[in-house]
This record gives C-alpha cells, sequence and structure tokens, in this order.
C-alpha cells in the first residue's frame, strides 16, 4: 500500500476525530458546566427550560448521538476516497 | 387476577425467552464464545451494547438521583453518554482494526510486555467484578420481593441463571439475548414515563412535557418553575441549580467519561461485528439505544418528585396510599412523627439551624427484631416504627432510599397493574444483562489473558474455553458471597474506585497506545503505575480511612479524582518514555497498521 496515500487518510481522519472532540467538548463541558449560568441567563430558553440547564440534562445526549452519525458517515466516506472501503 | 401474579406471568415469559434465545445460539468453538462468530449486524450489536451498558443501577437509581439533585445529576447523564463518543472515536475502530479479543491483548502486544499485560488484567479483574457484585445484588432484591425469598435464595437464584446463558453460551448466546432485554428495557422505561407525562404536563412525550407546561393543577405555569416552587417552599434548593462546585462537576465528568471509555465489558462487544465500518455503525446504533433511555430518565427524576411530593406531604398517615406502606413493610420508605400530629411533613435542609433533613440517628433505617414486643414494632396508627433514635434538629419526617423513585413511580400515578409487571421484568433483564456481559470479560480475562498469556502458553483451544467456563462460575460464587454479604456501603463506593481505575489506567494508556507511535514499555508502564496508585491511594484515604473532606485536593471528591489520575498517567509516560529506547520496528509498524481502516479480517483471540 503507498505510504502517501496511507498517509493522507491518516491526515484527514485525524482532522475530522479533532473536529468532532471540539463539538463534544463545547455542548457538554462548555455548555452544560463552564458557561452554564451565563447560558441559563442569556441564551434563548429551550421550551420553558433554561438553555444551560436543559442542555446538561438533554441537549447534550442528543447531541452526542449526532456526532457519532456524522462520524460513522464521514469516517465510511474517506475510507471509500482513499480506497479503503470494505463495500460488499 | 393480583400483582403478584401478573409479576409470575411477565417475568416468566421474559425468562422462557431469554433461554429460549441462548439454547439456540449457544456458542461451540472459541472464536463463538469470544466473539460470537464475528458476524453481528450492526444493528443488533448496538442494542446488545446499549443492554450490557445499562446496568441495574442506571436503570433503578439514575431517575432517583436525577429526582433528588436536579442540575448535579446531569454529571451522570453527561459523563455516561460523553465516555461513550470517545470511546468511539478514539478507541474502538482501531481495537477492532488490531483484532485481539480482549483490551489486556492489545497492552501486552503493544508495549510488548507480560508485566502491562499482567497490569491490564489485574485492573480488568477488579473493574468487572466491582460491578458484577452490585448486578448480583440487584437480581436478589428483586427476586426476594417478587417470591418472597430471602435476599440470599435470591441472589442465587439469579446467579444460576446468569450462569447458565453466559457460561455456557459464550458471547453468541449473550449477544442474542441481549437484544431481547433491551427490548423490555425500554418498553418498561418508556411506558410509565408516557403514562405520567400525560397525567401531569398533557404532553404524550415525556421530553416535551418536561420543558411544557404543568398542567395538573388550575393554574398552568412552566414544569421547571413548579418544581422550583416546590422545592424552595419545602426547603430544599432550586431543581435547576446545583450544589457542587464547578470544577468538582468538570472533573466527575470528565472521569466518567474517560472511565467509561476505558471499560472492558463494552470495548470487546465491538469484536462481535464484520469490519471497521461495522463497528461505526454499530456504535451509533448503541448510543441512539442508550439516549432513549436516558433521555427519559431526567423526565421520570422530575415527575416522580412532583408525583411524590403531591402524594405524601402534609397527608394523614391513616389516608395515605397503600403502596406507601408496602413500600415502608420492605424498609425503602418510613415515616418518624416527630411532632406527633399523625400526618407525613417532607421538609428540605433549610427548614433547620444546621442545614440538615435527616429523619433519624444513622444512615440507614433499622428495625427491631421480629419477635420484639408489638408496641415497639408497631405504632398507634399502624406505621412501622425504627429502631434509630429520630433525629429531633429538623422537622423532616420521611425517609426513602432513591431507588424507589423507579419502582413506586407507576403506584404514584396510579397506572395499571401490567406496567408494574413490565417494570419489574425491565430491572431483571437490566441486571442479568450487565451481570452477563461482565461475566464474559472476567472469564475470558483469566482463560485467555492469565492462562493462556502469561502463566501456560501452551493451551489449546478446548482447554481454554474449559477454562473459561470454569473462571466464569467461579467468579460468579465470588460475586454471589458478596451480594449476599455486601460490605456495608461498600458497592457504592467501589462504583467511583472502578470508573477512577478505568480512568487513571486503560483510557489514556490504550489512547496513547493507538496514537502515539514514539510511546514505549518503559514509559506506559510507569504511567499506568503512577496513576492508578496515585487514584486508589486518593480514594481509600478519603473514602476509607479517616479522610475529611476540607482536605480535598483543589476541592475535587474522590469521584472526580480518576481524572486528576489520568492526567498525571499522561504526564509520566511522556516523560519517561522522551528518556528511554524507541519502542521496536515491528510495534511501530503494528501501530501504523491499525490506522488502516481496511483488512480488519475476524477478530481473533491468538
Amino acid at each position: 500500500m503507498n505510504d502517501d496515500h496511507a498517509q493522507a487518510h491518516r491526515q484527514a481522519c485525524l482532522k475530522l476525530v479533532l473536529g468532532l472532540l471540539a463539538i463534544w467538548f463545547s455542548v457538554s463541558f462548555g455548555c452544560g458546566i463552564l458557561f452554564r449560568e451565563w447560558l441559563d441567563a442569556n441564551a434563548p430558553q429551550v421550551g420553558n427550560a433554561p438553555f444551560g440547564f436543559w442542555m446538561a440534562q438533554q441537549g447534550a445526549v442528543i447531541c452526542f448521538v449526532l456526532l457519532l452519525l456524522v462520524y460513522a458517515v464521514l469516517m465510511n466516506r474517506l475510507d471509500t476516497k482513499h480506497g479503503y472501503s470494505e463495500a460488499k | 387476577m393480583t400483582q403478584d401474579h401478573l409479576n409470575f406471568i411477565f417475568i416468566g415469559l421474559s425468562f422462557a425467552l431469554y433461554i429460549c434465545i441462548a439454547v439456540k445460539s449457544r456458542a461451540g468453538s472459541t472464536k463463538e464464545y469470544y466473539t460470537a462468530g464475528g458476524g453481528v449486524s450492526p444493528l443488533a450489536n448496538g442494542m446488545a451494547t446499549a443492554a450490557d451498558w445499562m446496568s441495574a443501577a442506571t436503570f433503578i437509581s439514575m431517575a432517583g438521583t436525577v429526582a433528588m439533585s436536579g442540575y448535579d445529576a446531569s454529571r451522570f447523564l453527561m459523563g455516561w453518554t460523553g465516555g461513550f463518543v470517545l470511546l468511539t472515536i478514539l478507541m474502538v475502530p482501531y481495537l477492532r482494526k488490531f483484532g485481539k479479543a480482549t483490551v489486556p491483548d492489545f497492552i501486552g502486544d503493544r508495549y510488548y510486555s507480560k508485566l502491562a499485560r499482567g497490569v491490564a488484567v489485574v485492573c480488568a479483574i477488579f473493574i468487572c467484578m466491582t460491578y458484577i457484585m452490585g448486578q448480583m445484588r440487584g437480581v436478589g432484591v428483586v427476586f426476594s420481593q417478587l417470591f418472597g425469598i430471602g435476599i440470599p435464595a435470591g441472589v442465587l437464584a439469579g446467579a444460576s441463571i446468569v450462569f447458565f446463558y453466559a457460561g455456557l453460551g459464550g458471547m453468541k448466546g449473550i449477544t442474542y439475548t441481549q437484544v431481547a432485554q433491551y427490548c423490555v428495557m425500554a418498553f418498561a422505561y418508556t411506558i410509565p414515563a408516557i403514562f405520567i407525562a400525560m397525567a401531569l404536563t398533557g404532553n404524550v412525550i415525556p421530553q416535551l412535557g418536561l420543558i411544557g407546561n404543568y398542567t395538573a393543577d388550575a393554574e398552568v405555569i412552566p414544569f421547571f418553575e413548579k418544581l422550583n416552587n416546590i422545592n424552595l417552599e419545602l426547603g430544599f434548593q432550586e431543581f435547576t441549580a446545583g450544589k457542587l462546585s464547578k470544577i468538582n462537576m468538570f472533573c466527575i465528568t470528565a472521569a466518567l467519561m474517560c472511565g467509561t471509555a476505558g471499560l472492558p465489558h463494552v470495548i470487546v462487544r465491538f469484536f462481535t461485528v464484520k469490519n471497521v465500518g461495522a463497528v461505526r455503525k454499530s456504535a451509533c446504533w448503541t448510543l441512539l439505544f442508550i439516549a432513549v433511555i436516558y433521555l427519559t430518565a431526567p423526565a421520570i427524576g422530575a415527575f416522580s418528585r412532583v408525583n411524590l411530593i403531591n402524594n405524601l406531604h402534609q397527608t394523614s398517615y391513616t389516608k395515605a396510599p397503600a403502596w406507601f406502606k408496602d413500600f415502608e413493610a420492605t424498609g425503602q420508605m418510613a415515616w418518624v412523627d416527630k411532632n406527633n400530629d399523625g400526618v407525613i411533613q417532607y421538609f428540605g435542609p433549610a427548614k433547620s439551624e444546621i442545614g440538615s433533613n435527616s429523619v433519624f440517628q444513622g444512615k440507614a433505617p433499622a428495625y427491631p427484631v421480629y419477635d420484639a414486643p408489638v408496641e415497639q414494632r408497631i405504632g398507634s396508627l399502624g406505621q412501622r416504627l425504627l429502631a434509630n433514635k429520630g433525629d429531633n434538629s429538623n422537622p423532616n419526617e420521611l425517609w426513602f432510599g432513591n431507588d424507589i423513585m423507579v419502582m413506586a413511580n407507576p403506584h404514584m400515578a396510579g397506572l395499571p397493574m401490567w406496567v408494574i409487571s413490565l417494570l419489574m421484568a425491565g430491572c431483571i433483564a437490566a441486571a442479568l444483562s450487565t451481570a452477563a456481559g461482565l461475566l464474559l470479560v472476567l472469564s475470558t480475562s483469566i482463560s485467555h489473558d492469565l492462562m493462556k498469556k502469561i502463566i501456560k502458553p501452551d493451551l489449546s483451544d478446548r482447554e481454554e474455553v474449559r477454562y473459561a467456563r470454569f473462571a466464569s462460575f467461579i467468579a460468579l460464587v465470588v460475586a454471589a458471597y458478596f451480594g449476599i454479604n455486601p460490605p456495608s456501603a461498600f458497592i457504592a463506593k467501589t462504583v467511583a474506585f472502578a470508573f477512577g481505575l478505568a480512568a487513571s489506567s486503560f483510557f489514556p494508556t490504550l489512547l496513547i497506545g493507538i496514537f502515539s507511535k514514539r510511546m514505549n514499555r518503559e514509559g506506559a508502564i510507569a504511567g499506568m503505575l503512577c496513576g492508578i496508585s496515585f487514584t486508589i491511594g486518593y480514594i481509600v484515604y478519603f473514602q476509607f480511612l479517616d479522610g475529611h473532606a476540607d482536605q480535598y485536593f483543589l476541592g475535587i471528591s474522590p469521584e472526580g479524582i480518576g481524572f486528576v489520575g489520568m492526567l498525571i498517567n499522561f504526564g509520566v509516560a511522556f516523560l519517561v518514555s522522551a528518556f528511554t529506547p524507541e519502542p521496536p520496528q515491528k510495534v511501530q509498524d503494528m501501530v501504523e497498521n491499525i490506522h488502516i481502516p481496511s483488512g480488519s479480517g475476524e477478530a481473533s483471540h491468538h
């Protein structure tokens, strides 16, 4: 297997993973813990719940599911692009 | 038909289903025993993993924790699901590509060292053992309530069922049983929530009801406002406010996340699917199935708190609902009539000068022996009397364990009997599925990592499976013993231990093993040992010796210290590896190779 090719694939994967981790951190630790009070006071309410509180109890979990969906789709697409797919 | 009959029917039917599946798909070879032959579909594996993941504690206690501590309970909600994200995008696809059946296998090969493998085996065994004890206890408690037998007999009955299909069926048997168990759990958890959401908020979907309005009174107000008002009025803090400090909240959440990402019994689940692409799909399904329950828990917690207070606070004991007396009889709720007015009062810490709302002296209720004179056992109104002295520093008279929130929920809302039976079946499914998954990891750790790779390398396939079955039997006996004789509050405390240990040992070691080519044996071992000993030392000092909360490092409680242990592990590992030779070329090539997703083949244990 071509070394440059593997290198490019690895770089692209790493970039994607780091991007997703940044979102992961900001929805959970960011919105749910670090900036919660500020968001509770200033961000629009979700239904009748304060934003930061809602993120900590519900929003973060919803975002996590979406993150994994994006991960599965984009990673499998990257694999295909670099010729590593195992499609049947 | 009585409630008991219905319970028997529901649980009997679900058991018949599990055993049927286990017998049909029992394992024939080592490959099927460890990895179910590697051909499980992503969807089925997703359900099975979700069932494996959600233990009896999650199923029963999480909503109760939300009800009691409001915002602070978010650390569990975010911690456990967020950890799953880490697990999926940083660990599992690479470990699946590497293709060995156990986590200590990867650590042993990646760091070319028997010592590293040994440390990993010990950690894996400890983590699983801690967990499985709690599961056995949970099964025992439910069985004893159900059949009216003692807890020891209940634990033994549970243990023999788990042994029957985990020990004999191997991974293949477990996987398909867990699929069925997930379905039972999901229905059991969401159906009561839907009924209650309709009653309290007029909304069919609990999650929407939670952020909607409270409609059960004449005056319609936002649900959270209602809950905050109730809490403040009774002397609790606002539901949407937290008590934990920000740094503590951060560290506990982080420790739970990293700990989750290092849990061996969840990682091995992904060795059952075909290839790396399927692993990613399967993980996505898993989190979706987990989210169904995790998003419902905050709703159940909040609703049941309102229901509980509406039902009991300022109600005279003689008019209290029948379920209250049932829970009183099993020792899960207690009432001490401090002011002798015959009315139940429930108050929070703000109603007393010293800021406590304890009902009686001591942590758990104690009861007079059963042959004590009747006036010591039963009060003038028929209430069950405690042996503990009442705590007269505050006006609170109502005590209940967190666990009753889920179990009493359908009673409080007046739901039909079959919902309660379904809940019982779901609770048992949760305990059995997790216990079975853990048992499998325990037995493979012993038979494969300990016996074959360290002690007796010339073991044949057939002998290995025999060792695995034997090991799972021994592990169950030990777990059952601790389920029957829990070392007092030991189990609850050791949960902090299990996560701290996973966060400070497996997570960093696996992570650098996957992403750094330069990390060598010396660095990894030094890092693991420093991280683990710091974490264990801290937890033991504060939980089991006489450490006091004032001495916490930066105010971090033992629950969250695994995060600091993890940072220490990272730091030491990089420092030591910088001054010691590079790992051999073979290992560097291997690290290169696990990043290439194709050609993973079937997971093997050779």
